[in-house]
């Protein structure tokens, strides 16, 4: 099966759910973290991550600061503001309501006494 | 609240771009080694690692362009380095560009100046608050000059009385000469120009004055201490801006007068009421003192009230014109304005006349912006041509077209910014000269300046140019084949000459254009010789006038005459003895300046109905001598000094007027009437341009001092010296017999023809200037088409040579390409001239718009000049050396 490309605003969704979760992160460990949670099915290019980022930290839902990753290298650490925690129970609910409604369009005429039925 | 912290971040990253630039390297070199290692822990190769990792991270100058473009403002670095990249190809063809920004410069300088004019005199309100409510009330023109424009004060105050459309109307006194104020500061009196104005005159326009007060009803009766405002300009060079002046007072002709107040520098009388006069102060004109019986002597200027129709206006006139009299002591005279009482706009009164010759100046400003185009356009091609390689290059490494086009107007808006803000200066050096031309009779020209609006019509033109010229070379290589233009590297190969097909057909417009401004500019300049040399009745040459001050008013009315007649007699007699004086004479009214009639006498034993809307003759009241002082050709006697008050009134009256009463009979011994009083014709005199060198002679007559005071006196004198070495004399001898005389100028009869003629010389000046500059234009183009097509042609040209072709017939070819485009240009041209010469018919004398000689001299002008341009490089292929041409490339 072929990955899924990923729908437009939905990688900043991720991120920030996945910094909300995971704490403090750097580029690489965001996108591989993601990447694992999709068990692979995402096809995410990793470098797109960073314009991701800087889309998020613009807006100040996120925040950046250089620091030691775990085996001792330099990277830039992005954690989740307030503002951010807020927009991102936005954008989840939103989600929500779109996955709900993409759920009952599709299911439309899967049901006995569905639509089809009665025409 | 996000959506704006986050423009302003990328606004700030747009400035920042060389640091976060580095921030977004390091942190994707870190993305990378962290891979890497994460590979390696998994059991790999150090160079699989790293393959793998690079491969998931994807195209990293892609991701590197996501970030910059989420980060910063993209659209605004390509144009930005567009912008560079364009500053640095100019850079390199400084001569392509220093031309493409001249002639831009050129065309958009015209364009704005032009635009200056007539937003100024056409679109600009009159410089007065609510200026649109400003009316101009006067009768339909007529023959018999400032008389029959203007109206009586009985009159007047009938019309103020019984219209309602008007807040209120004013006026003033028509007939005021120039240098008609003497002012006494000790020395010499100095000659100055005043207005009278009736007292209402600055409340009706809305004009305050920028120190002390403006008249008031009291300053206009009879018995009133004599006031006077001075303008900003009289008050700047003779009072020395004297801060404290008002309250002062001067003696003026005579009179103790006190300032009572100085006109903002806005306010110029004469640029508005009487362009090309310096008026220096105002008076208030006394309604009811003697002007009430001399009959028309006031113009009359309305202000609306607020919301009234223009039309509702001409009602409200028309409607009280039947009842107003010339003079309510003669209830006969109560119908003479009926119909002849009408309001126009002030602007269009002002402006109207202009509105022709302006808007055919704009047409030849715009042709030339258009050649201007053309002419870019065309070095665009051609460079687009030799660059056609470079943006196939680009075009197939991935650049779209859009991208490309883009890159090409961004050449064209650079270039016409630099044209226009060269233009800009070119245009304000041209506003600034043309602000202070005060003797060309053209209104409102001291108001002229570049305003906002002009820089609006800077920019819209500069835009238009713009993309005028940088289209048609942007979608030509936009749209051509790609392949073709990389293929396209020989000569003679399909691209190129489809390149140099377009640029023929830009010469040809360009040379049509060129032709059309050149016919029209030829059509005004003959015209304009016509009028210079039409006979005036007069001969201006070697004749000058100066401005005689008498004080025979103060004397008793009785003594009047006998004092005046022995004073002018003492001063022509002095002034007659001087050496190189001709001839000398004293009228009240020089020709081509202001004048009055009296009614029409007609011959005697005739009734008025006879003679049923015939205009009245301008009045002329002169000495023996005056009319072969100015070389006016006589029949019959002149006037002599015994022509006295209790001899037969004498009269003596012009060709027109002889000839429409008596055609088939001598004038001379005839005798007219005025009524009251019988005038013998003594003198049948030549006709005289009195109004306008190019309108149609009217009638004059002329009656001697001796019998009729006259309104003024100048002195004439012909010589055969020039005007400027004889002022000296003939001032001293004014002075020494009259010690009051001021220091008046000493006119040459000719400035007064300049002067009469000045609108129309500058209009010739500017279209024949703007022609010159189109064919400049026109045979810059040619020379580049041939030029560029010549040096294409390099090695064809050499193969012929080797092939025993002579330098005389490569050079005769190339000569024949250039006028086959010049001939083509030139016929289109003409056509189109044909079609629209009538546009500038009512702008010609003399001359019919398809006038023969001048379409065939300017085509010739036109052949000389492609000619010429076409030769240059016709040499050059004529010099081609064949082994030279063939090695090439």
């Amino acid at each position: 099966m072929t990955k899924i490309d990923l729908l437009q605003g939905t990688l900043d969704l991720m991120v920030l759910q996945t910094l909300s979760a995971m704490g403090s992160m750097h580029g690489y460990g965001l996108a591989r973290r993601i990447e694992q949670v999709s068990g692979n099915e995402v096809l995410l290019n990793q470098g797109t991550i960073y314009a991701s980022l800087v889309r998020l930290e613009q807006r100040g839902w996120i925040g950046s600061s250089w620091g030691i990753s775990g085996n001792n290298r330099r990277a830039k650490f992005y954690s989740i503001t307030h503002v951010g925690r807020q927009q991102m129970a936005e954008g989840a609910r939103y989600w929500e309501r779109l996955t709900g409604v993409m759920d009952k369009v599709l299911s439309m005429g899967k049901e006995p006494g569905g639509e089809e039925g009665v025409a | 609240m996000s959506l704006l912290r986050r423009s302003w971040q990328r606004c700030c990253a747009f400035f920042r771009k060389k640091g976060l630039d580095a921030d977004i390297e390091a942190e994707i070199a870190a993305h990378l080694e962290l891979a890497t290692e994460e590979n390696r822990l998994r059991g790999l190769s150090e160079v699989e690692a790293r393959r793998l990792a690079l491969v998931s991270m994807g195209g990293i100058e892609q991701a590197k362009d996501l970030h910059r473009e989420a980060r910063g403002l993209m659209k605004l670095d390509i144009v930005l380095q567009d912008v560079k990249y364009t500053l640095r190809t100019l850079g390199r063809d400084p001569g392509f560009t220093i031309v493409a920004v001249l002639i831009l410069a050129l065309g958009i300088g015209a364009n704005v100046a032009v635009f200056s004019v007539v937003n100024t005199l056409l679109l600009r309100p009159l410089p007065f608050p609510d200026a649109n409510q400003l009316v101009w009330i006067a009768p339909p023109p007529t023959k018999c000059g400032l008389s029959c424009a203007t109206y009586s004060t009985d009159a007047y105050d009938t019309f103020r009385a019984r219209t309602h459309s008007f807040q209120d109307v004013t006026g003033y006194f028509a007939f005021s000469g120039t240098d008609n104020l003497s002012l006494n500061l000790g020395a010499q009196p100095i000659p100055a120009t005043s207005i009278d104005v009736i007292a209402n005159f600055f409340q009706v326009l809305g004009v305050q004055p920028a120190m002390g007060r403006a008249f008031t009803a009291a300053d206009g009766l009879n018995g009133a201490a004599p006031v006077v405002l001075l303008t900003d300009a009289w008050w700047r060079t003779q009072f020395g801006a004297d801060p404290a002046i008002v309250g002062k007072s001067f003696d003026m002709n005579g009179k103790q007068t006190t300032v009572i107040g100085v006109l903002p520098k806005s306010f110029d009388f004469g640029g508005v009421f009487s362009p090309g006069v310096k008026v220096d102060a105002i008076t208030p004109l006394n309604l009811y003192g003697p002007p009430r019986d001399e009959g028309n002597i006031i113009t009359m200027i309305g202000r609306l009230n607020p919301g009234v129709r223009l039309a509702q206006a001409v009602g409200d006139a028309q409607a009280a014109s039947t009842v107003m009299c010339w003079n309510l002591k003669y209830p006969e005279s109560c119908h003479d304005y009926k119909g002849n009482v009408v309001p126009v706009p002030l602007k269009d009164y002002i402006g109207g006349r202009l509105r022709r010759s302006l808007v055919v100046l704009w047409c030849a400003v715009g042709a030339i912006l258009l050649i201007a185009c053309v002419n870019l356009s065309n070095l665009m091609l051609a460079r687009a041509a030799a660059r056609g390689k470079e943006f196939a290059m680009r075009s197939a490494l991935g650049a779209s077209r859009a991208r490309i086009v883009g890159q090409l107007l961004t050449e064209s808006f650079i270039l016409s910014g630099a044209g226009a803000l060269l233009g800009l200066g070119l245009a304000s050096i041209l506003v600034a000269w043309l602000a202070h031309q005060g003797a060309l009779a053209l209104p409102l020209l001291s108001t002229l300046h570049l305003d906002a609006a002009a820089l609006g019509w800077t920019v819209l033109i500069a835009v238009f140019a713009a993309v005028v010229f940088g289209l048609v070379p942007g979608l030509r290589i936009a749209g051509g084949n790609l392949q073709e233009a990389l293929k396209d590297s020989g000569p003679g190969s399909g691209q190129g000459r489809k390149h140099e097909r377009i640029r023929s057909v830009l010469v040809v417009t360009e040379v049509a254009l060129s032709c059309m401004l050149l016919v029209g500019a030829g059509l005004l300049m003959r015209s304009f010789l016509k009028v210079l040399d039409v006979d005036l009745g007069f001969q201006p040459d070697r004749a000058a006038a100066v401005k005689v001050d008498t004080d025979f008013n103060s004397a008793p009315p009785q003594l009047q005459a006998q004092q005046l007649k022995s004073s002018l007699q003492q001063i022509l007699s002095r002034v007659s003895a001087l050496p190189g004086v001709e001839a000398t004479g004293m009228v009240d009214y020089l020709p081509l300046g202001q004048n009055r009639a009296w009614g029409t006498p007609i011959p005697k034993g005739k009734t008025r109905a006879d003679y049923k809307g015939v205009a009245g003759p301008l009045v002329y009241v002169v000495t023996a001598g005056y009319l072969r002082a100015m070389g006016t050709a006589l029949r019959g006697r002149d006037f002599t000094w015994d022509d006295g008050i209790t001899n037969d009134q004498v009269v003596v009256i012009n060709e027109s007027m002889a000839h429409f009463y008596w055609p088939n009979q001598n004038a001379v011994g005839q005798v007219l009437t005025n009524g009251s009083q019988d005038l013998h014709v003594i003198g049948v005199a030549q006709d005289v341009h009195e109004e306008s060198v190019d309108g149609a002679e009217g009638w004059q007559i002329y009656y001697p001092m001796t019998q009729q005071r006259p309104n003024g006196l100048e002195l004439v004198v012909r010589s055969q010296l020039d005007p400027g070495q004889l002022a000296g004399s003939v001032m001293n001898v004014l002075r020494e017999l009259n010690p009051k005389q001021s220091a008046a100028e000493f006119r040459p009869i000719k400035s007064l023809v300049s002067h009469a003629v000045s609108p129309r010389r500058f209009f010739v000046l500017l279209v024949g200037s703007f022609a010159g500059l189109g064919l400049l234009l026109a045979a810059l183009g040619i020379y580049g088409v041939i030029s560029y097509s010549v040096t294409r042609r390099t090695q064809e040209i050499g193969i012929r040579m080797a092939l025993g072709a002579s330098a005389g017939r490569v050079q005769r070819q190339v000569l024949t390409g250039t006028l086959r485009l010049a001939l083509a240009g030139a016929v289109l041209g003409a056509a189109a001239s044909l079609a629209v010469a009538k546009l500038i018919a009512s702008l010609l004398f003399a001359t019919s718009p398809w006038d023969l000689a001048t379409y065939a001299a300017m085509a010739l002008t036109l052949f000389a000049v492609a000619a010429f341009s076409g030769y240059i490089p016709a040499r050059r292929a004529s010099r081609i050396n064949p082994m030279v041409a063939l090695r090439a490339d």
